[in-house]
Parts: C-alpha cells; sequence; structure tokens
C-alpha cells in the first residue's frame, strides 16, 4: 500500500487527488491537507466582485466530496516537510496543523510515500505597507483573490455607486499592488468589469477609471506579451490591450511599483525612477505571491529548506536555475516532470513550484528597485501540471522508476478567458489562446510562439464560453458523472 | 465627415497612440448571430490547443 499526501486543494491540488484516486487501485491511500473548507472556482471571483454572482456560487464544500471520492481530507496546513524522516523513522512525513474548529492548531505527523505540493500563493499583502498586514487584506483597498475579499469588493462597489448616484465624482484604481505581482489578467478582468458594471448603472459618466500595472506594457500578462493574427499582422497584445481601455476611456500607469498605501492615496515608483501619487476612492490592488513558507528539515533535524526552496518559498524543481541573463533563455530551462531533485517522491505543481526564471524582460528602476510582472501559472496550465503528476505518480507507484508524464510549461499552450463585463446578450470577454506558454525563439522565430495556436478576439460568444466554463469546472470539481472527459 | 461613431480621443495621449474599434467592429462584438459563429471557432481552437497540450 503507497500514501499519497496532496498539499493543497486549489486547482492543481484538486486536479492531483481527484485524478489520483481515479486512477489508483482502492488499497492505496490519497489524502488532502488544505486549510480550507471550501473549493472556489477563483476566476468567477470577478463577477462576485461586481455583484454578478454570489459568493455561494463560485464556492462548495469540499468534505462531501472527498467523502464521495473516497479521498482522507484533513483541513489543516502543512507547515513542515521531513523528506528522510526522523532520527526513528526512516519514513518521510510532514507536519500539518489543523485550521478547522474542533482540532484547531493540533498538529500532528502524516507520513507518505508520495507528496505533491500544491500549495498555491501566500497572498503577500504585507509586502508593501499599507496594503495590509502579511496574508490579511488592509482597510484602504479591496482583493478579488477570495470569494470573502470578492464579496466585500462588490460591498464597497456598491458603497461608491450610491454616491454616483447621488453626484459624487469617483476615482477608481485597479491594478497590482507591487512592483514583483503577476495575476495581472484578474486585475485586467475587474477593471473592465467594473466599467461595464458603472454604465449598466448609469453612472459611468461619473468615473474616472485607472488601471496600475508593473507591466511595462499593457498585455504583458506577466508572459512578455502575446502576438496574435490579426488582419494580416502578427499584432502585439499591447495593441489589443490598448485598444479595449482606449475604447472605453480608461487611464494607464505602466512599470509601476506601488511602494505605499494610505486612504485614498497610493504612493509608487515607475520605471524611469520617478516617485509619484495617485488618488482613490475605490482600489482594487493585486497582491504579490510568496510560497506559504514551509519549512524543510533532514533526518538529524539541520534545517534543509534551503535545499527544497527558492529564497520566494515556491519549491524547486527538475528546472535549470542557472540559466543566467536573460539573454540566455531558453524555453527548455522550464519544469517538465516537477519532481524535486533531491528527493524523487515529491513534486510540486501549479504556483507552487519556482519557476526558473520571469518569463517577462527582467527590469528595475535607476534606484534598483525591480518592476517585473513575474511568471503566472493558474488556471489551466495549473491543473494539467495536477493531472500530469498525478499520472506519473500512479505509474510510479505501479512500478515505473521515473514520471512517465511531463508538463512543461514551454512545451503546453494555455487558452484564458478574460472577462470584461457579465450579461447574456450585453457581456463581452477577451478569448486569448497562446501556444506554448513559454516563448520559444528556437522553435517559432520571429514571435517565439506559434501564430495558428495564438489567438486572441473580443466579443459575446467569449463570454458565453466563460460563463459556460464556470458551470462545467465546477461540474468537474465535484466529481459528478462524467468529470474525468472533462479536459482541464 | 465627422465620426460619429468615435469619441474624442485627446491628441498625444497615450490611448491616442493604439487603434480603436470602429462601428462595425463594436456591432459585431454583440451580434448574436455572428458570435453563434465565433462561439463555435473559439471551441474548435481551445479544443486544438488542448489536444496539443498533452503529453
Amino acid at each position: 500500500m503507497a500514501r499519497l499526501v496532496v498539499m493543497g486543494g486549489g486547482v492543481s491540488g484538486h486536479t492531483a487527488a481527484t485524478f489520483a484516486r481515479d486512477m489508483l487501485d482502492n488499497d492505496h491511500e490519497v489524502v488532502v491537507v488544505t486549510p480550507n473548507s471550501n473549493w472556489n472556482w477563483i476566476p468567477s471571483n470577478i463577477w462576485v466582485g461586481v455583484g454578478g454572482m454570489s459568493k455561494e456560487e463560485v464556492i462548495f464544500p469540499l468534505a462531501p466530496v472527498y467523502e464521495k471520492a473516497g479521498i482522507d481530507y484533513r483541513q489543516a496546513k502543512a507547515v513542515e516537510i521531513h523528506p528522510e524522516g526522523n532520527k526513528d523513522s526512516d519514513t518521510p512525513y510532514i507536519m500539518i496543523e489543523y485550521t478547522d474548529k474542533d482540532k484547531s492548531g493540533e498538529r500532528e505527523e502524516l507520513t507518505y510515500d508520495y507528496l505533491i505540493n500544491a500549495t498555491g500563493p501566500k497572498l503577500n499583502f504585507g509586502a508593501t505597507p499599507g496594503l495590509g498586514e502579511g496574508t490579511n487584506l488592509g482597510e484602504h483597498t479591496v482583493s478579488v483573490c477570495t470569494a470573502d475579499h470578492a464579496e466585500h469588493a462588490n460591498h464597497e462597489l456598491n458603497a461608491c455607486i450610491e454616491k454616483m448616484k447621488a453626484g459624487e465624482r469617483q476615482t477608481f484604481l485597479i491594478g497590482t499592488g507591487h512592483g514583483m505581482c503577476t495575476c495581472q489578467g484578474a486585475a485586467f478582468e475587474y477593471i473592465f468589469n467594473i466599467e461595464h458594471t458603472l454604465k449598466e448603472a448609469g453612472v459611468r459618466d461619473k468615473a474616472d477609471i485607472v488601471f496600475i500595472t508593473n507591466e511595462s506594457f499593457l498585455g504583458d500578462f506577466g508572459m512578455g506579451g502575446i502576438h496574435f493574427k490579426m488582419g494580416g499582422f502578427a499584432t502585439s497584445s499591447k495593441v489589443f490591450a490598448e485598444s479595449l481601455y482606449a475604447e472605453r476611456g480608461m487611464d494607464w500607469i505602466l512599470g509601476a511599483h506601488v511602494n505605499k498605501v494610505e486612504a485614498g492615496k497610493v504612493t509608487f515608483e515607475l520605471l524611469d525612477g520617478t516617485i509619484d501619487e495617485q488618488e482613490f476612492d475605490f482600489a482594487m490592488l493585486i497582491p504579490p505571491f510568496a510560497g506559504v513558507g514551509l519549512e524543510a528539515f533532514a533526518k538529524d533535524g539541520s534545517d534543509i529548506t534551503g535545499d527544497l526552496f527558492a529564497p520566494n518559498g515556491f519549491m524547486k524543481v527538475d528546472a535549470n536555475y542557472n540559466a543566467g541573463a536573460y539573454e540566455n533563455w531558453k524555453a527548455s530551462d522550464w519544469p517538465r516532470t516537477l519532481q524535486t531533485p533531491a528527493y524523487k517522491n515529491i513534486f510540486a505543481v501549479g504556483i507552487a513550484f519556482a519557476p526558473p526564471h520571469f518569463i517577462s524582460k527582467p527590469m528595475s528602476s535607476p534606484n534598483g528597485t525591480p518592476i517585473n510582472p513575474t511568471p503566472p501559472r493558474t488556471g489551466m496550465p495549473s491543473a494539467m501540471m495536477g493531472k500530469a503528476v498525478a499520472q506519473s505518480i500512479v505509474d510510479m507507484i505501479n512500478g515505473a522508476s521515473e514520471p512517465t508524464h511531463t508538463a512543461s510549461m514551454s512545451e503546453m499552450g494555455a487558452a484564458c478567458v478574460a472577462s470584461a463585463g457579465k450579461g447574456l446578450f450585453s457581456g463581452t470577454a477577451a478569448a486569448m489562446t497562446v501556444y506554448p506558454i513559454i516563448p520559444d525563439f528556437e522553435k517559432y522565430p520571429g514571435t517565439g510562439r506559434d501564430l495558428n495556436g495564438t489567438t486572441g478576439e473580443l466579443g459575446l460568444a467569449a463570454h458565453w464560453v466563460k460563463h459556460i466554463l464556470h458551470f462545467v469546472f465546477i461540474w468537474k470539481a465535484k466529481l459528478k458523472p462524467g468529470w474525468t472527459l472533462i479536459p482541464e | 465627415m465627422a465620426s460619429k461613431h468615435l469619441n474624442h480621443i485627446e491628441p498625444y495621449s497615450p490611448q491616442f497612440g493604439t487603434m480603436v474599434p470602429l462601428s462595425g467592429q463594436k456591432f459585431l462584438r454583440t451580434c448574436v448571430l455572428w458570435q453563434i459563429v465565433r462561439f463555435i471557432a473559439i471551441n474548435i481552437r481551445m479544443t486544438i490547443l488542448i489536444l496539443k497540450s498533452h503529453h
């Protein structure tokens, strides 16, 4: 009998655990350790944040799903990894700390044969003074990172709309809250949904809407930009994105590191080193991500956290972490099996793995402040990694000596449907496909990507796709009939 | 002749340096019949992408 422990129950962890459970014989065990009691379809948080959906529509309780699937579910957070066991035993284990109300704070050792780190990010609000404390959102801004945050954001938005209906002008500031943020796509979706909602409420003329981003150009998305085939040209996502903002009368601030948030005002440093301020009545600023702070210990109790994890807390896997300068970066630097080099029974998927380097070109201000979008690895790639690693582990449990499946971001594409406003006939979204995610200039000279697989268009059809995907992926996550047939 | 379908764009502002959609493009974005065609096209495109991405 083998035991697979999955740390994290988000998109990648849930995918890995459920596929592993489906593929493994019943004499093997699958355990999920996650501090959350609910599963959240995060892409729809955007709609909760503008009142287009309720919080209850984007979450469901995990316990009944795991009980039905035969997965051992522990509502707890993993705090330590002991990959060599301890002085009394060679069996590797993790230390978990329960978060459910009955056993809150209790610690337990949980042994494993295989371990998947799918812990996702720590929402590092504390990295920017005034944005929050540690992982807690502060009082000056809102967030759509969790369903609770999004619900709160909608409440604040409604308060602004009431003021605007009373004749008051309001400034909306949406974007990234630090120079090292990822997930610009979420901010992109939220600003367009805000604009759409204000228009529907009849108060758009009372709003100034500003996008602030650490991207050096609109449409970088942490992927160094994308080129689409459009009207006979290979057109940059810069043009595509700028066009959308210009059409809707929204301003943008580029290459910004927000270094302080106060009531109604942010201070930021730009790539040219200048310091500026922007006032706001409503601000949604994405926090930077970090690893969740897991520690690792050797058999003798010595701290080996630095061996397993990069300084930002993400887990090192089979990537090339010595690629050096931007000019030397290659698509092959990116991990394929997601296996840790030191311990063949440990894997990391989704946001939890340490990227070898950025995708976008690293930039910093003359003052030395890095202002650079970090690589996105959420959604479809995250789920594909979870499934591939689950398949590898199942094969290894059944006798394979090495991982049998790969999920390299340099060999996979991503489909992204970014909402620009909700409505059965009035909604729009940007449907984008990119292949591969990591540009490969050796294979695809020119733009680094396959122009036949890299596309983008805005329209109602893309909104329908996004809305349908909401139901399809929640169906899949609930393991309802046919769930294994639904692609990641 | 005035372009009634365009709002004023401040010259030399960042918005002035990009393309903006005209009325025909805007109409097509929410034209149900055309969007049904695009819905099928997007789904085919994404299916191909998914098939290419699984190893």
